[in-house]
């Protein structure tokens, strides 16, 4: 029996240009193309009409070679940039029918700060080294709107405490962590608003073998706990292969495939998947 | 009339070779323009050119600026530092004032048009009819916390300031408290965030739903900014962690008796005890002289 999932997020047709733009940047680069440079006008395609919808409590994987345009994407749907034209609606705003990049800067605020989560490859994107650790979680819990130092603190360490970092360095400033404890402390503040949507690049590309195998454990156990939407992006097929349902496949700033993580691995279509997958097994 | 004098309202007393208030009027008028901007915006920091006084950049310059460019000859001037009508700093820019104006002084806070202030808020209530002009030296409340002026005017632009929230945060985890005791970070009108000026946490209610205009002055950071009449003033504070004022209870003023005002904590170096005695001079001189007449 089929049962009718929920759409928590859908993205369509999102392009990003770096440089002046001219009519014909979107048809003259992608993966046919051979490029993500508009052979006219010189303009760099980061994104060139992607289009996805990303279930409720699914992980979505990502996955393209560097320079694809993943982290454009991630950023754009952040709203760290500014996306060149498309659409994005998230279930939870609007009625789901609002395009939230044509929204005012307050209600994107809105949407960030109460919708989504974001981890970046670099921890200290994502946190301030000079906060407390509890404080980097605050400052997520601030931006939206909780203001009891007592309930802050008990989800602070709530939170510290899920992503394993020792309750005794909630007060000590993640300027002295481990990388692996920064992005743990990342992933906790991500999740303190309790997102209907993370988004998560690179996470693991950082850190030492042994330390990524652990926190990829705890993103899936993370998402089958709380059920969070995530788009996972990563150019490593072993990370997604690990944590993504469905999957994506990026070259030159567009989806080339897109289906069930096994099938893609499996029976992948494309020459381009082809030579990701076997270069990866 | 003398040649150098283009003001109308210039009175018989103003001695020859200034302006009226020292600044041309051409200045003057900058700076009110920029006031009104500062009035129609309140808490929102206006750039402004900050012309050149006779006295350095930072001592008091921006609201010297201020009050040249609102005062006219029916004005009745108090100045004090740090509630003192008497400290060096309030004598030479009274001193400047009068020089350039001829207008009449008074430590009075009520019989006061226009008071020009450093570090305090009078304790008497002031009126509609009245303007305080406080002197600024760090007009961005964001400074704490963001070193760039690109970014604070951006986290201005957006309201965002859950990063000043985060340092009142850390503070409490530190210190158990909000340490701030002077310029403690206040939003203006539910929209803009201040820097009060380092007037104790005493003073900062008082700018709030006040009948009178509070016009601020960084004449070393060329700023300008305002709390308009009836304008609410919030310290910002957790729900379990409120704002407060500075605890004086059980202690009484030396020289007035009084418990109800900001006191300085003085040293008694033969007794060994600490002292205190009310901040704001005029004040305290008042209520002492108001006892004497009794006690006739
Ligand atoms: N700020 C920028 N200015 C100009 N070009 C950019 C910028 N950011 C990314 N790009 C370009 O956009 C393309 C996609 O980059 P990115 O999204 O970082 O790819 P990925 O994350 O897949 O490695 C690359 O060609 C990159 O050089
Ligand atoms: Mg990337
Ligand atoms: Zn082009």
């Amino acid at each position: 029996m089929a049962v009718e999932q929920e759409i928590v997020l859908t993205v369509r047709n999102l392009s990003k240009l770096y440089g002046p733009g001219c009519p014909d940047c979107l048809s003259l680069t992608g993966p046919e193309a051979g490029t993500n440079i508009c052979p006219r006008c010189h303009t760099i395609v980061a994104c060139n009409g992607v289009s996805f919808e990303l279930e409720s409590g699914e992980i979505l994987g990502i996955v393209g070679e560097s320079g694809s345009g993943k982290s454009t994407l991630v950023r754009c749907l952040y709203f760290d940039e500014d996306a060149t034209s498309g659409e994005c609606c998230f279930s939870a705003f609007g009625d789901g029918r609002a395009n939230a990049f044509a929204q005012t800067s307050q209600a994107r605020r809105y949407i960030r700060n109460h919708l989504l989560g974001i981890v970046y490859q670099n921890p200290l994107m994502g946190i301030k080294p000079h906060f407390t650790a509890g404080g980097n979680v605050a400052e997520k819990l601030l931006t939206a709107d909780v203001y009891n130092v007592s309930a802050i603190r008990q989800r602070a360490a709530a939170l510290l405490e899920r992503t394993e970092v020792p309750l005794a360095r909630m007060d000590d400033f993640p300027a002295h962590f481990s990388g692996g404890m920064q992005q743990r402390v990342q992933i906790a503040k991500a999740l303190a608003n309790n997102p209907p949507v993370l988004l998560l690049d690179e996470v693991t590309t950082g850190l030492d073998v042994s330390v990524q195998a652990r926190v990829l454990d705890l993103i899936k156990e993370i998402q089958q706990d709380l059920g969070i939407a995530m788009l996972v992006v990563s150019h490593d097929l072993g990370v997604i292969r690990i944590l993504a349902d469905r999957t994506a496949v990026m070259q030159h700033g567009q989806v080339l495939e897109f289906g069930l993580t096994d099938q893609i691995l499996e029976d992948p279509q494309h020459r381009y998947t082809q030579l990701l997958v076997h270069s990866t097994l | 009339m003398s040649a150098t004098v283009n003001s109308a309202a210039t009175p018989a007393r103003q001695p020859r070779g200034y302006n009226f208030a020292f600044l041309d009027e051409n200045t003057k008028r900058e700076i009110r323009r920029k006031l009104l901007k500062a009035v129609a915006i309140p808490g929102y920091q206006v750039p402004f050119a900050s012309p050149e006084l006779p006295i350095a950049r930072g001592w008091g310059t921006g609201g010297l600026q201020i009050t040249m460019a609102i005062i006219g000859p029916e004005d009745v001037l108090k100045v004090i530092d740090q509630g003192c009508d008497g400290s060096v700093n309030a004598v030479n820019i009274r001193n400047l004032l009068v020089k350039t104006t001829g207008v009449d002084t008074t430590f009075d806070t009520t019989a006061a048009s226009i008071v020009q202030t450093r570090h305090r808020v009078p304790e008497e209530p002031m009126r509609a009819d009245q303007i305080l002009v406080l002197q600024v030296p760090i007009p961005e409340p964001l400074r704490y916390v963001e070193a760039s002026e690109a970014k604070t005017r951006e986290m201005h632009g957006e309201m965002d300031y859950s990063r000043m929230w985060v340092y009142l945060y850390e503070n409490i985890v530190q210190y158990g408290e909000i340490s701030i005791g002077a310029r403690y970070p206040s939003l203006v009108n539910r929209r803009y965030l201040m820097d009060p000026s380092p007037i104790p946490r005493w003073d900062v209610p008082k700018l709030s739903m006040s009948p009178t205009l509070h016009l601020f002055g960084a004449g070393r950071e060329k700023r300008i900014y305002a709390v308009p009449p009836h304008t609410l003033v919030e310290p910002l504070e957790f729900e379990d962690f409120r704002f407060r004022v500075e605890e004086f209870s059980g202690r009484s003023c030396l020289r007035c008796g009084a418990t109800d005002t900001y006191m300085n904590e003085l040293f008694d170096r033969v007794s060994g005890q600490k002292l205190y005695a009310c901040s704001d001079s005029g004040y305290c001189d008042k209520r002492r002289a108001a006892q004497e007449r009794r006690a006739d």
